[in-house]
C-alpha cells in the first residue's frame, strides 16, 4: 500500500521555520526556534534530543496543544497543504484525534483512571463521527484487536488500572488509530516501558504506519529506537534542529559534534568493558540564558571563535541539513 | 463485598464501644450533677435517697456496666432534668438539626463546587481572584459573629427574615419539617447560610485545587488530543476525577455540621440537638450528654461507611473484590 505513492504528492506534514516560545515573567524562552522539516505519507521521522531540547514542544505545537504562557508565534505548519497555525480552535479540535493523533509518554497517566476503556474509546469515535454508540463500540473493539490486545470485547469493559503498562500504551495507540489519522505524533511512547515491550510497540506502530500510510513523528531521546524505526531523523538541540537527514545517513555519517556525542553515548556490545562510555560534558543550557552563537558551543569539543556567531543551516548533501561551522568530515568516520 | 462490610461493621462497633467508655468516664469527671439537681434545703437523707436512685453511689465501672446493659436494650437512661428517656429526647431534636445540616451542605456544594470549578479553570481572571479573596472571609469570620450580623442586618434592620425558631412546620414521614412551608423556609434561610458559609469556602478551595491539579494531568492532555469538546473534558474527565476527594470531605463535613451546629442553633434559637446539648451541659444532665455523644459517634461511623461505599462507585481502583 505504501508503495503506491504519487510522484509529486504534497507531504503529509511540512513544518517551516516554526517558532514557539514561552512568554514568562523572567523572559522569553524560545522553546522551538526556527524548526523546519517534512514528513511524507507513511514515513516515520525521529525527532531526537535531550530533555528540554524542544522536541516535545514541537509535537505539541503541531497538534495545537501548547498551553499559555507558551504560544506558536511564527512559521507555518502545513498539514496536507493547510496551514494549521491559521486555523481556529474549533477547526483544530476537529482535526485532533481525527486526522492528527497523539500518543503520550507515560501510559499509566494517559488514560483517565476513573473511566472505562470503552467510554474513553467511544467518546473519541463520537467526537468526530456521527455514529451510534454500538457502532462506535464495535469500532473500538476492532481497534483494540488491531493493536494486538487479546479478547478485546471483554477488555473494553475494563478500567485502565486493570491493564499492564505495555497494554495501556497499546490502548492509547488503538485510540490514536480509531480515525485512521494521517499523522501520529508519538511523544516518547516507549520510554516508560520495558525493553521487550518497547520493541513490540515499535513493531506495532511501524506496521500500522505502513498499512495505513500514516505519517509518524517519533519523539525520543533514544537514538537506538530511531535507528530501528525511523526513515528520517532530526536532531534537536536548544530549540533548533542541528542535523537532519535519512536515518542511515545521519547515524552512519554524523557530522554535527552533538549528534556524534549522542551516538557515542549509546552503550553497545563493542563499548562494553573495552572503553568507558562516552559522555557529552556539561548540561543542556537554560532556554532563558542561551549562549550567544551556537548553543552547543560550551560543550563542543570542536568549538572555535567562529562559533560565537549563530550558525546558519547548510545543506551539505541532498536531503541532509546541518547547522555547524566546524562539522566533522565525512571521511573521518570509519 | 459482604466480608468487607462485615469487617467494617465490626470496626464500627468497636469505635462506638470505645467512644462510650471515653464519654462515660469524661462526663463523670466534669462535675457532680447532685449539686445542681438537689435543692440546697434538702436533708442529708433526701440527698442519699436521690444519689442511690440515680445510681451515683456505685463505683464508676459498675455504673458503666449497668449503662451498657441498659444501652443494649435501647435504654440510655432518663434525663435528670426532663425525666424522659434521654435517647427519645435526642431523637426528637434530630430532625431539626438534620434539616439544617442538610440545607447547609446542599448550599455548600451547590455554590462551592461551581465556583471552585470556575476558579480552577480561570485562575488568573479578576473574578476568580475576587472569589478566592471572599473565600478567605468565609474561612476566617467566626460563625457566631456572622450569625449575629445576619440577624442585625436581615431581621432587625430590613425586617426581611425572622431571627429565630423553626417557624411553621408540617408533618412528613412521621416528623415535623420546616422546609415544606414558606414560613419554615424563611426561618431556615439565615441559619443555613450561616452554617454553610464555612463549608462553601472549604468546598470551593478543594474544588479549585482539584481542578488545577487535574488539568495538568496527562489524561486531560490526551483527552484534548483526542479532539473531545471542552464540555466533555470538563464535565466527564475532570469532574469525575475531582469528585472523589470532594465526596469524602462533603460526607465527613456533613457529620461535623450535625455535631457542631451548636453555635448556629444557639444564635438562631433553632431547636435542634446542638441547643439541647448546650442546655444539658449547663445542668450536667449526664444521660442526655452521653446519649447525644454516642448518637454523634454512631452518625459519624455511618457517614464514613456511606462515603466508603460511594468512594468505591466513583473510583474503580478502590472497588473491593473487583477483578484485578
Amino acid at each position: 500500500m505504501s508503495t503506491v505513492e504519487p510522484a509529486v504528492a504534497t507531504p503529509t506534514l511540512e513544518v517551516r521555520n516554526l517558532q514557539t516560545s514561552f512568554f514568562l515573567r523572567s523572559g522569553l524562552a524560545r522553546a522551538v526556534d526556527g524548526v523546519s522539516f517534512t514528513v511524507g505519507r507513511g514515513k516515520v521521522m525521529g525527532l531526537v534530543g535531550e530533555s528540554g531540547s524542544g522536541k516535545s514542544i514541537t509535537g505539541f505545537s503541531i497538534i495545537g496543544l501548547v498551553d499559555p504562557p507558551g504560544r506558536v508565534h511564527g512559521g507555518e505548519i502545513l498539514f496536507n497543504g493547510r496551514d494549521l497555525t491559521k486555523l481556529s480552535e474549533t477547526e483544530m479540535r476537529r482535526l485532533r484525534g481525527n486526522r492528527i493523533a497523539m500518543i503520550l509518554q507515560d501510559p499509566m497517566m494517559t488514560l483517565n483512571p476513573v473511566l472505562r476503556i470503552d467510554t474513553q474509546m467511544i467518546e473519541t469515535v463520537q467526537a468526530h463521527d456521527r455514529v451510534s454508540k454500538s457502532d462506535a463500540r464495535s469500532r473500538a473493539r476492532d481497534a483494540l484487536g488491531m493493536v494486538g490486545i487479546p479478547s478485546p470485547e471483554e477488555r473494553l469493559s475494563s478500567y485502565p488500572h486493570q491493564f499492564s503498562g505495555g497494554m495501556r500504551q497499546r490502548v492509547a495507540i488503538a485510540i490514536a488509530m480509531l480515525h485512521r489519522p494521517d499523522l501520529i505524533i508519538a511523544d516518547e511512547p516507549t520510554t516508560a516501558l520495558d525493553v521487550t515491550i518497547q520493541s513490540q510497540i515499535l513493531a506495532e506502530v511501524q506496521k500500522l504506519a505502513r498499512e495505513f500510510g500514516t505519517a509518524v513523528i517519533w519523539i525520543t531521546h533514544d537514538l537506538s529506537v530511531v535507528a530501528g524505526l525511523a526513515d528520517d531523523v532530526a536532531v534537536m538541540y536548544a530549540g533548533r534542529i542541528v542535523e537532519s537527514g535519512t536515518v542511515d545517513d545521519v547515524l552512519d555519517r554524523p557530522r554535527h559534534p552533538y549528534t556524534r556525542g549522542l551516538i557515542g553515548s549509546i552503550p553497545s556490545r563493542i563499548t562494553q568493558g573495552e572503553r568507558r562510555l562516552h559522555q557529552i560534558p556539561g548540561m543542556a543550557p537554560s532556554l532563558l540564558a542561551l549562549p550567544k552563537g551556537c548553543a552547543f558551543r560550551a560543550r563542543c569539543p570542536r568549538a572555535a571563535a567562529v562559533c560565537e556567531t549563530p550558525p546558519e543551516i547548510s545543506v551539505p548533501a541532498p536531503g541532509r541539513t546541518l547547522r555547524c561551522f566546524r562539522p566533522y568530515d565525512v571521511e573521518l568516520v570509519s | 463485598m459482604t466480608s468487607w462490610l462485615l469487617r467494617r461493621l465490626m470496626q464500627a462497633l468497636m469505635v462506638v464501644t470505645v467512644v462510650s467508655m471515653i464519654v462515660f468516664a469524661g462526663v463523670n469527671v466534669i462535675g457532680d450533677p447532685v449539686e445542681i439537681l438537689i435543692s440546697p434545703e434538702a436533708t442529708q437523707i433526701e440527698r442519699e435517697q436521690i444519689i442511690t436512685r440515680l445510681g451515683l453511689d456505685q463505683p464508676i465501672w459498675k455504673q458503666y456496666l449497668a449503662f451498657v446493659g441498659n444501652a443494649l436494650q435501647g435504654n440510655l437512661g432518663n434525663s435528670f432534668v426532663y425525666n424522659e428517656p434521654a435517647l427519645d429526647l435526642v431523637f426528637s431534636r434530630l430532625p431539626a438539626t438534620l434539616e439544617l445540616a442538610f440545607c447547609a451542605m446542599l448550599l455548600g456544594s451547590l455554590i462551592g463546587i461551581p465556583l471552585g470549578l470556575f476558579c480552577g479553570l480561570y485562575p488568573d481572571s479578576k473574578l476568580s481572584r475576587l472569589i478566592m479573596a471572599g473565600s478567605i472571609l468565609g474561612f476566617s469570620l467566626p460563625t457566631f459573629w456572622v450569625g449575629i450580623i445576619f440577624i442585625i442586618v436581615f431581621s432587625v434592620h430590613f425586617g426581611w427574615l425572622p431571627s429565630g425558631g423553626r417557624g411553621e412546620t408540617v408533618e412528613f414521614l412521621g416528623t415535623r419539617w420546616s422546609f415544606l412551608t414558606l414560613d419554615g423556609l424563611q426561618h431556615l434561610i439565615l441559619p443555613a447560610i450561616n452554617l454553610a458559609l464555612f463549608k462553601i469556602s472549604m468546598i470551593l478551595r478543594l474544588t479549585r485545587a482539584g481542578t488545577r491539579e487535574t488539568l495538568s494531568m496527562d489524561f486531560i492532555k490526551f483527552a484534548r488530543a483526542k479532539g473531545l469538546k471542552p464540555r466533555r473534558i470538563i464535565g466527564v474527565h475532570l469532574m469525575k476525577s475531582i469528585m472523589i476527594p470532594i465526596v469524602t470531605v462533603v460526607g465527613l463535613e456533613f457529620g461535623s455540621v450535625i455535631a457542631f451546629a451548636v453555635v448556629t442553633e444557639s444564635i438562631f434559637a433553632w431547636p435542634g440537638m446542638g441547643k439541647l446539648i448546650i442546655d444539658s451541659i449547663y445542668v450536667l444532665d449526664r444521660p442526655v450528654i452521653v446519649a447525644y455523644l454516642i448518637m454523634i459517634a454512631v452518625l459519624f461511623v455511618v457517614i464514613n461507611l456511606l462515603v466508603d461505599v460511594l468512594y468505591a462507585t466513583l473510583d474503580p481502583r478502590v472497588r473491593v473484590g473487583g477483578a484485578a
